[in-house]
């Protein structure tokens, strides 16, 4: 006997896949009803718990990983990943990745005239603690104009990507900063509807700010719940 | 004389109890490259460097990690491709592919996955991750898995689960790719609930040893995209 305990379907805030104001989504988004299917082991289960034997261990400083300090305002980023009831998401894999301070990215695809800083990569990886909790130390990435648009520019973001517990739980976001004027007039948060969009802005906090050294930010990252009642599939264990 | 540290009044954010709830997806952009696929990433069986795009960065900056050895995975290899194709038919060269599947036993590394009448493989955990190349194509090497059970008493047949993601894809597209050979595809619960004409985008084909499975993201045979 196996137990399924289905997870919670997508709430109001998550964004369709076509939004028009953002261009490429235009011919990268199916026409076709998606097809909705009950939640199987396959959707139910996910690899949790074997992160370092998948893809190795935490890169939790972003600031560290070459000969100097990178340029630009120091952050400390923490938060705590949870599930739609408020309960602990522990052992979940955050991966991180943003542009420099000057909002430029390492990727040679990215052709933007900012300078590149040698001491700055921009990827990083934690892992949730039993409480859920997670900290990384990085650089305020800066804002950058992208082709969107005529005079389009993204706001400051951190690139995020949750694995949890499950298939069904996966998720690929970004962290906005509060005090971003842009946030309001991009085409990609906007594809969420307000107040939804705000889930996805991180909070100043001076307790976790450090002293002459980083400013905090905090961010919690909801991901899908089981739901309560669970159902039994009868098929022999 | 100390000033007290408070905070500023907060915005309305994830925090406040009137507003929390799933955080919304957003697109993985085009340059995830040097943060998310790493080398051996979409090698699930062996030591090669596969899934990763590493000519798209300076060495110095490629942090991310080689997959560490694996033990023995039982079962039959198979190699996994295909393109993923815009409503144009022109191939995404930023898009990232991902599969979760259960070993040739049928069970799932995972604690989610009780059923410990059947066997774990050390060395195969059954997720993988690649990045299109500048065609447009993916490429996994996995072993081909058992069936698992589905709703009810019934059966799934063997089947891969996999999510797309890439630039201008807002929210995670997931499907299934199942194995054109398999009898157990016939009965299978959750193909069923796919409209016939519409199944064999599902179905991967084997042409010269490759298991081929094109991603067809809008347009005349639009891939079956599930809402999970
Ligand atoms: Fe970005």
């Amino acid at each position: 006997m196996s137990l399924i305990l289905p997870y919670a379907r997508e709430d109001a805030s998550q964004p369709p896949s076509l939004h028009p104001g953002y261009a490429s989504t235009v011919a990268r988004s199916p026409r076709q009803p998606l097809v909705r299917i009950p939640h199987t082991l396959t959707e139910t289960t996910g690899p949790a718990g074997c992160w370092e034997n998948l893809m190795g261990g935490a890169l939790a400083d972003l600031t560290a990983q070459h000969a100097g300090m990178p340029q630009g305002q120091r952050i400390i980023v923490s938060g705590r990943v949870l599930d739609e009831q408020g309960r602990p998401v522990p052992n979940a894999v955050m991966e991180i990745w943003q542009a420099n301070a000057a909002g430029r990215y390492i990727h040679k695809k990215d052709q933007w005239d900012a300078p590149l800083d040698p001491n700055f990569t921009g990827a990083g990886r934690v892992v949730t603690d039993a409480e859920g909790r997670y900290r990384y130390v990085t650089v305020r990435p800066g804002a950058y104009p992208w082709g969107n648009h005529h005079n389009a520019w993204r706001p400051s973001h951190i690139h995020l990507s949750l694995l949890g517990p499950a298939f069904a739980t996966r998720l690929i976001t970004q962290m906005y900063f509060p005090d971003d004027p842009l946030i309001e007039i991009d085409p990609i948060a906007n594809a969420v509807p307000m107040p939804f969009r705000q889930r996805m802005v991180s909070r100043f906090d001076i307790g976790t700010s450090q002293a002459n050294w980083a400013l905090g930010y905090l961010f919690d990252v909801v991901l899908r719940g089981r739901e309560a009642t669970p159902f039994e599939d009868d098929h022999d264990d | 004389m100390t000033t007290e540290l408070v905070n500023p009044a907060p915005r309305q954010d994830n925090q406040d109890p009137a507003l929390f709830g799933q955080t919304p997806s957003q697109t993985v952009g085009p340059f995830f490259h040097y943060g998310l696929p790493w080398k051996g990433g979409a090698d699930l069986v062996g030591q090669s460097d596969m899934g990763a795009r590493p000519e798209l960065f300076p060495e110095e900056h490629y942090v991310l990690n080689l997959s560490p050895p694996r033990g023995a995975v039982a079962g039959e290899t198979i190699t996994l491709e295909g393109v993923v194709y815009d409503a144009d038919g022109k191939p995404v060269p930023d898009a990232m592919i991902e599969i979760w599947q259960a070993n040739a036993a049928g069970r799932y590394a995972s604690p989610d996955d009780d059923r410990s009448n059947l066997p774990l493989d050390e060395g195969f955990i059954g997720f993988g991750r690649a990045a299109t190349n500048e065609s447009g194509l993916y490429r996994f090497k996995t072993v081909r898995p058992g069936p698992v059970p589905g709703p009810g008493d019934s059966a799934q047949a063997p089947h891969i689960a996999v999510s797309v993601f890439g630039r201008g894809v807002i929210k995670r597209l997931v499907t299934r790719i199942y194995f054109e050979d398999a009898a157990e595809n016939a009965s299978d619960p959750i193909l069923a609930l796919v409209p016939a004409e519409r199944r064999d985008t599902l179905v991967a084909r084997e042409i010269d040893g490759v298991w081929r499975f094109d991603i067809v993201l809008q347009g005349e045979r639009e891939t079956v995209f599930f809402d999970v």
